[in-house]
């Protein structure tokens, strides 16, 4: 029998964000977004950095978390995120998320041969994404009012 | 012989004492109540952390990974969480006593320390104990921040094989009252504690998952997670111990303090009485030797 919502359950180390019955869930895998609709095959998975969205039943909007870094656990009827930090669209401060977008293309953009590469470009997909699931609550915001 | 104003002056400043021990109480309350939120906050994550993980170590036939080997324990490392601050009854001087015994009992081997919590770090080093590292002032507000540069430490070590072995000594919570003393294995990883193995767990335990990474690359990312929920996990329960070991220690010096209050209290009115009694036979006497 195929079910047809999947429990969606977010947690992070210091709680549990989300534990709701949803439609589909799209995540950021480590090698590409994935797509989960009710019955999918089971599933593990690395996450990335990313911007993770679900509908919940029945809704039209989708509702958007950012997503850095985790695993995911995808069952027919359920699936699991074990993320990193994870943070609602409504939760970011999308100001210091654009200071701090702008901080990380400065170190890039210096050229300096000293920075940690890797960290740097790391801050900068971050900051990112956070920019990215920021404005959308905004958005969202000024088209539904 | 103590006179009036002697018994006013030291029953005022047990007063003042005993307001500094309530307030503390309730502040320490206070701070209990958040830890033991955090505390469970923290539980999904690690509950559904070990399931994967357990998924995953069930279906590779011999995990093999740094973290897993087993050598002869010959360099311990051990962590001792301890509080920042005293006054928490014996709640310090516990821990230490439970890392020494714990020292002694591994006589001959090599030991080091990475003391957690201010008291543990003076007391160690004052038993001149080799510390590898020291993290002072992070229990206030424990973040996992704190415990994954922790975390990553061990592992480090343990990875490079300059280390046998990883302990944890800390206290774990049980009620207010009281709190156990545990000493557990850090490192290598020897099995993913099982807590309540649900029937629905065991159901998906026969699953063919589909593996997005190869399931040893997901082992790799996985362990040191579970490290890190570990060090997290008793940073939390050590902090909420810490805080009830010290609203209970409060609650008795409070306490303590009205008996000594009441105590001079009692003191005193028999010294006044005795010195009215002694005025009054003083004056009768007087008056009658006038007479």
């Amino acid at each position: 029998m195929m079910p047809d919502a999947i429990e969606l359950v977010i947690v992070t180390p210091e709680k549990q964000l989300l534990r709701q019955k949803v439609a589909d869930v799209q995540m950021p895998g480590e090698n590409g977004y994935l797509g989960i609709l009710p019955g999918h095959a089971p599933l593990m998975t690395e996450l990335g950095i990313g911007e993770l969205s679900y509908h919940e039943s029945g809704g039209k909007e989708p509702a958007h978390i950012a997503i850095i870094r985790g695993f995911a656990e995808v069952l027919p009827d359920r699936v699991t995120i074990l993320a990193e930090t994870a943070e609602r669209a409504e939760e970011i401060d999308l100001q210091r998320a654009k200071d701090a977008l702008a901080r990380a293309q400065k170190r890039l953009a210096a050229n300096d041969p000293n920075i940690d590469w890797d960290r740097a470009s790391v801050a900068l997909q971050r900051a990112l994404v956070r920019v990215q699931v920021g404005t959308k609550r905004r958005s969202a915001l000024v088209s539904g009012s | 012989m103590a006179t009036l104003l002697d018994f006013r002056r030291r029953i005022r400043s047990v007063k003042n004492t005993q307001q500094i021990t309530r307030a503390m109480k309730f502040v320490a309350a206070a701070r209990l109540r958040r830890a033991q939120e955090a505390a469970i906050a923290a539980r999904p994550y690690a509950k559904e952390l070990a399931r994967m993980l357990r998924s995953i170590m069930s279906r590779i036939a011999e995990p093999q990974h740094p973290l897993l080997a087993r050598r002869p324990e010959e360099r311990i490392l051990t962590l001792v969480l301890t509080g920042e601050r005293g006054l928490a009854g014996a709640f310090n001087a516990n821990i230490l006593r439970k890392a020494l015994d714990f020292f002694r009992a591994n006589k001959g081997k090599k030991i080091s320390a990475i003391p957690v919590g201010k008291k543990g770090r003076d007391a160690l080093r004052k038993a001149g104990f080799n510390l590898i590292a020291e993290y002072v002032n992070v229990l206030a507000r424990v973040d996992f921040g704190t415990a994954r540069e922790i975390a990553a430490l061990v592992t480090d070590l343990y990875a490079k094989e300059e280390i046998d072995s990883v302990y944890i000594v800390f206290s774990e919570f049980k009620t207010v009252m009281t709190s156990n003393l545990v000493v557990t294995k850090l490192l290598p990883i020897e099995a993913v504690q099982a807590d309540e193995e649900s029937s629905a767990e065991r159901a998906t335990s026969q699953i063919d998952y589909i593996y997005e990474q190869p399931a040893d690359q997901l082992l790799d990312k996985l362990l040191p997670r579970y490290v890190e929920t570990q060090v997290l996990r008793a940073m939390l329960e050590s902090s909420a111990a810490e805080h009830g070991a010290r609203m209970t220690a409060m609650e008795s010096a409070t306490k303590n303090a009205g008996d000594v209050i009441d105590a001079l209290t009692l003191h005193m009115n028999k010294v006044r009485q005795a010195a009215i009694t002694k005025e009054i036979i003083e004056i009768v006497s007087g008056a009658s030797y006038g007479a």
